[in-house]
């Protein structure tokens, strides 16, 4: 017989229904156990009837089920002995779980001390590259003023204390060929607030002054040398103080110093 | 769960089994059970009786025999029967009722039942009366073709495939 035929007879709800007799039972399990089709369709039937019967139940009370355990003593024995075992183990896990948790806060802990202290050596680092700078900077003007000092191109031009400060010195270090000017003003008051060196050139005949620069930062150069504008064929120097940003002719009441080449 | 997936935990016949097989079945066979002794009261006690005998016989079911919850209706409809007897009621299961199954959705269980239940009420409704006293008769009476062919007064060769276009019916309704 074809499946389908078989399937559409209607024995497999029989089947289901427990009517058949052993002998056709036995024949539909083994069709069952050989052919797919079969066992789904037979899934299926059973499927269905047990839902509609399921929905068809008065109500059931939960007694019954105790009752049902209680006859066959059916207890919840495996998890009653498996109560002390549990507590060890509960008791290992929560031990677990604090060292865990100590480990945490004392990695945590370590973490930001390390933190902190990469924080202050930066901080340190970065101190030292400014000093490093500072010195570098420090040293560069030394080399400049020695250079500059030791340089025999250079003409010294002593620059003395004029009336509105006699202590006052200044030495110009002149080359004549290239005509550069570097000015040695340590023996200059630190100027007043708002107010600033500036160093002139003279002509002698007749009497020009040009402005060749600004002492400018005077505090901040340690050295007190100042590389000022190239002033060719100059025959004197002389040094003003004038307020900031310089003016355009010296103002002569307040020359500090003065001196010939 | 399917039966595929049941068996081999009940071969373990620990309490967690037990569970799953009521859980599954144990409302289909209440609703077998009470369509047969019609008393609320006995019908617990043989649901009880029922579950005792499945759990204690569980060894000597054989998938070879059949479908395992056709072994457990078989035994819910025995022994329905039997109390039947015991009870003094000779010939009972033929003489009992022209009441089928429908009428066990009564006021006490209305509220009760989920909303699934109703949707299954409402099929009842549109199915063919000739199907409910049929499924009635074979499924939740256990009756042979004989004796639904005689009851129904209908031919005996049709009874096979008159229940097949019932279950099919039902099958379009659950997807199933």
């Amino acid at each position: 017989m074809d499946t389908q035929d078989y399937i559409n007879s209607g024995i497999l709800e029989l089947y289901v229904y427990g009517l058949l007799n052993e002998a056709e039972n036995l024949e539909v399990a083994k069709m069952a156990k050989e052919n797919r089709e079969v066992e789904s369709e037979i899934i299926s039937i059973e499927k269905s009837i047990l839902n509609l019967s399921t929905s068809f139940s008065p109500f059931l009370s939960a007694d019954n089920f105790a009752k049902i355990k209680a006859k066959l003593e059916l207890k919840h024995s495996k998890v009653v002995q498996l109560q002390p075992k549990s507590n060890i183990l509960m008791y290992v896990g929560w031990a677990a779980a604090v060292l865990l948790l100590i480990g945490f806060g004392y990695q945590y802990n370590k973490v930001n001390q390390t933190s902190q202290q990469v924080v202050v050596v930066e901080n340190e680092k970065s101190k030292l590259q400014e000093a490093l700078v500072t010195s570098e900077i420090k040293n560069k003007q030394t080399e400049d003023a020695l250079t500059v000092i030791r340089d025999t191109k250079n003409t010294v031009v002593n620059l003395g204390g004029q009336a509105v400060s006699p202590q006052s010195f200044a030495k110009v270090y002149y080359n004549k060929q290239s005509a550069t000017v570097y000015v040695d003003a340590a023996g200059l008051p630190e100027p007043p607030e708002g107010k600033v060196y500036q160093v002139w050139a003279l002509k002698l005949n007749p009497l020009t002054p040009t402005s060749i620069g600004l002492l400018e930062n005077f505090t901040a150069n340690n050295y007190k040398m100042f590389a000022v504008d190239n002033a060719s064929g100059a025959e004197g120097f002389g040094i003003t103080l004038e307020p900031a940003g310089g003016s355009k002719s010296p103002t002569m009441e307040q020359l500090y110093t003065l001196g010939k080449v | 769960m399917t039966q595929e997936e049941l068996l081999p935990l009940i071969q373990t016949k620990d309490d967690r089994a037990f569970s799953h097989v009521y859980d599954m079945y144990s409302k289909s066979l209440f609703a077998v059970i009470n369509n047969l002794v019609r008393d609320r009261e006995e019908a617990e006690d043989v649901l009880q009786e029922v579950f005792v005998k499945i759990w204690k016989n569980i060894d000597s079911y054989n998938e070879s025999k059949g479908r395992f919850y056709t072994w457990i209706i078989n035994i819910a409809r025995n022994t329905s029967i039997d109390k039947l007897r015991s009870k003094g009621y000779n010939n009972s299961q033929k003489n009992l009722s022209s009441d089928n199954f429908v009428h066990l959705l009564d006021d006490s269980n209305k509220l009760i039942h989920k909303i699934d239940t109703i949707g299954i009420r409402e099929f009842v409704n549109k199915l063919k009366p000739k199907c409910i006293q049929i499924i009635d008769l074979l499924f939740f009476k256990g009756y042979t073709q004989q004796e639904a062919s005689d009851e129904l007064q209908i031919p005996l060769g049709t009874v096979k495939t008159q229940n097949r276009n019932c279950i099919n019916d039902l099958r379009k309704f659950l997807h199933v």
